[in-house]
């Protein structure tokens, strides 16, 4: 019950198949890795996940703790305990990441309650401070114009402020210098807890020498044709997508 | 200290020659020209005033409750360093300048105090000129009854930090409000002033017809906000005019939140090289109001900055009209003059017009003008609301967002504070979950 389950889905984009049958479990505790060429379904995944409306999904079920929740808004699947850090996240002008982060947590408290404002601060500049973000931008609108490796911090950034139970990491590491991997991944590593599920969407696998996965899926057009432990993202990265294409993709379609 | 003024005095014969031939030249203007119609350039989009402007009369003395509310409402500008309260163009209440800047020879008078006592500072500017943007015939109506209103004088060199206020409230049905600004800031001088136009209820229906007029000189620092936040009955015609010298810092902040028709009109020459001038400005629209936004930007002078930025945010099936014009004049060379319109589309049914223009007659200069008008970006929404913000506070903060340039530019905290909570309060009813 306690877990990110995902059952045979099926989602289209202007009637063409996306995801097919796609099928995933990731229990709480547990750090998933999912990878799989460009174009192959990772971020549609992660969007119908958390809600986003321009999906058609034709069947199947997602399941956050045991309770539906396809269908429902992305706040209440945020509120849900569910976060997404996007691959390309967006830039909200004239919107401080301080004011921001603020509205997504009082949305997480009862109607009558409102934020302590001194409390907020010290853990807003705390987590700035492991992230290596300067605290100048908390003041800064959101992501605008932020650098790439900026943006994607940020994202860890809420992702440690709100607390989800599940954390889909869309391309975390795309972009990120070396030391702000590394950064990133001890924030990750912070968070990793038997109370939090992760699935990690990457295609490098020096990530994954950072923040160790229990589980590796390959996914290829619409679903994961086959999953391992941490060292198949090792075999992989030396053998490429046509290995996986020869080795399991064939063999499936017969 | 506060005191409150209970003298009830109107124009007067008592008045000096040359206020009286303005007055009646105005009065002539009113009386001699047509009503504009859609078919004038200048009035390109504009719904047709059916008003008849004559059946609004100048207000009596309020009554003390009236007076009263408006005193305690007086409050957006915190902590000013002077203040003039009028209701119905009738001074309530004023908080003079500091004595040792009245030492130094700043004034900051009530306009009749002005015309009686002063006269000489008024004379090579009021009522001489205003916006040549098609509202001649209402300037006239203005000049023949205006007798509320603030004159500031800064003396060469003297400069205020601290922002001075004047309110004019209306508060009478069918009441005729006239209030007149002028500033006249010489030479190296420095001020901040604010104007706030309110009323005292939802329901009094009043015209509005408020002037102001800016006298720039050489290297003078000035800062001109105007809030504007009639009820919704009101008609408001607003008509602003600057003039900037030789380095002369000119910053005009209009906050536009209220009556039924707003028409805003502002226009700034600029004679002296080195200027520099900005015209920002912020309206929300709702329900079926109408903002009418008239601007002209003249460059007499090389080497100046003029910049403009006019952002709305329109709701329900409200309308705006953005018309500018830039004008360079031969000789002035290497004028940077910008002009920009952004409009926020909150409703299918609401209506954005844009009609940007320039006029260049130098050869080198860097101009630019251009308008947009786009919905609330879905992505920016969908990423908001993936945190778990509800939709009614996303679209509020991307609204406020909107904003946040020009909000920020009002230069006080406490300022910009005050005028958020006021969008708030506007949005709190119309965006909804
Ligand atoms: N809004 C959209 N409209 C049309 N096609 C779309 C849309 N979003 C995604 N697609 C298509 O769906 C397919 C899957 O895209 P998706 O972004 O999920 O891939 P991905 O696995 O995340 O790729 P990458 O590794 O490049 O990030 C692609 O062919 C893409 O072009
Ligand atoms: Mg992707």
């Amino acid at each position: 019950m306690q877990s990110l389950e995902i059952t045979n889905l099926n989602v289209n984009i202007d009637g063409q198949p996306i995801l097919k049958d796609f099928s995933l479990n990731i229990p709480k505790g547990e750090i998933h890795a999912l990878m799989g060429p460009n174009g192959t379904g990772k971020s549609t995944l992660a969007k119908v996940i958390a809600g986003h409306e321009d999906y058609e999904v034709t069947s199947g079920e997602i399941l956050l703790n045991g309770e539906s929740i396809l269908g429902k808004e992305p706040d209440e699947i945020s509120l849900a305990g569910l976060f997404l850090a996007f691959q390309y996240p967006l830039e909200i002008p004239g919107v401080s990441i301080a004011n921001f982060i603020r509205a997504a947590k009082q949305a997480r408290l009862p109607e009558n309650e409102s934020i302590n404002a001194v409390e907020y601060y010290k853990e807003l500049y705390d987590k700035m401070d492991a992230l290596k973000i300067d605290r100048k931008f908390t003041a800064r609108s959101l992501n605008e114009g932020f650098s790439g490796g900026e943006k994607k911090r940020c994202e860890v950034l809420q992702m440690s402020m709100l607390e989800p139970d599940y954390c889909i990491m869309d391309e975390t590491d795309s972009g990120l210098d070396i030391d702000a991997l590394k950064i990133v991944a001890d924030g990750v590593n912070l968070m990793r807890s038997p109370e939090r599920g992760f699935l990690i969407i990457t295609h490098y696998q020096r990530l994954l020498d950072y923040i160790i996965p229990d589980v590796v899926h390959v996914m290829y057009d619409g679903k994961i044709v086959h999953s391992g432990d941490a060292e198949l993202a090792k075999e992989l990265e030396s053998k490429g997508y046509d290995w996986v294409k020869d080795s399991f993709v064939s063999s499936l379609a017969q | 200290m506060n005191t409150t003024v209970n003298t009830h005095t109107t124009a007067n014969a008592l008045e000096p020659q040359w206020l009286l031939d303005r007055r009646n030249s105005g009065n002539e203007t009113y009386s001699n020209l047509p009503v504009p119609s859609a078919k004038d350039e200048n009035w390109r989009f504009a719904s047709v005033l059916s008003e008849d402007i004559d059946a609004f009369k100048s207000a009596p003395m309020p009554e003390d409750h009236a007076i009263d509310y408006a005193l305690s409402n007086s409050k957006l500008v915190e902590d000013p360093i002077a203040e003039l309260i009028f209701v119905d163009d009738h001074l309530v209440q004023s908080k003079p300048l500091p004595k040792e800047l009245i030492d130094k020879g700043v004034r900051f008078l009530s306009l009749n105090e002005a015309i009686e006592d002063h006269s000489h500072l008024l004379e090579p500017y009021f009522l001489k000129d205003s916006t040549r943007l098609g509202s001649q015939k209402y300037f006239g109506l203005h000049a023949s009854n205006v007798k509320a209103g603030a004159v500031l004088y800064v003396p060469k060199g003297v400069e205020i930090n601290e922002p001075i206020a004047v309110y004019h409230w209306s508060n009478t049905d069918k009441g005729l409000i006239c209030p007149h600004t002028l500033i006249i800031a010489e030479a190296q001088s420095k001020v901040s002033l604010i104007d706030v136009l309110a009323s005292t209820t939802e329901e009094n229906r009043c015209l509005n017809i408020s002037a102001s007029n800016i006298q720039g000189h050489p290297s003078a620092n000035i800062y001109r906000k105007v809030i504007q936040n009639f009820n919704s009955k009101t008609l408001s015609f607003q008509l602003d005019s600057a003039i900037a010298d030789r380095d002369t810092q000119l910053e005009n902040i209009a906050i536009n939140l209220g009556a039924a028709k707003a028409r805003y009109e502002n226009q700034i020459k600029i004679n002296g090289s080195g200027a520099h001038v900005t015209m920002y400005s912020l309206s929300v629209a709702e329900e079926t109001q109408e903002f009418d936004q008239r601007t002209f930007q003249t460059h007499n002078a090389p080497n100046s900055v003029s910049d403009l930025l006019y952002k709305n945010a329109l709701f329900d099936t409200s309308r705006t009209i953005f018309s500018g014009l830039i004008q360079v004049e031969e000789g002035a060379q290497q004028t940077d003059a910008y002009q920009t319109n952004r409009n926020l589309l909150l409703d299918q049914r609401a209506d954005a017009n844009a009609l940007p223009g320039l006029e260049i007659l130098a050869n080198d200069v860097k101009c630019s003008h251009g308008a947009t008008t786009g919905n609330i970006d879905e992505d920016e929404l969908f990423y908001m609301l993936s945190r778990g913000i509800p939709h009614r506070v996303a679209m509020q903060l991307i609204v406020l967002g909107f904003f946040e340039e020009i909000i920020e530019k009002l230069g006080s905290d406490s300022l910009a504070e005050n005028i958020r909570k006021l969008l708030e309060e506007k949005f709190a009813s119309k965006i909804k979950s």
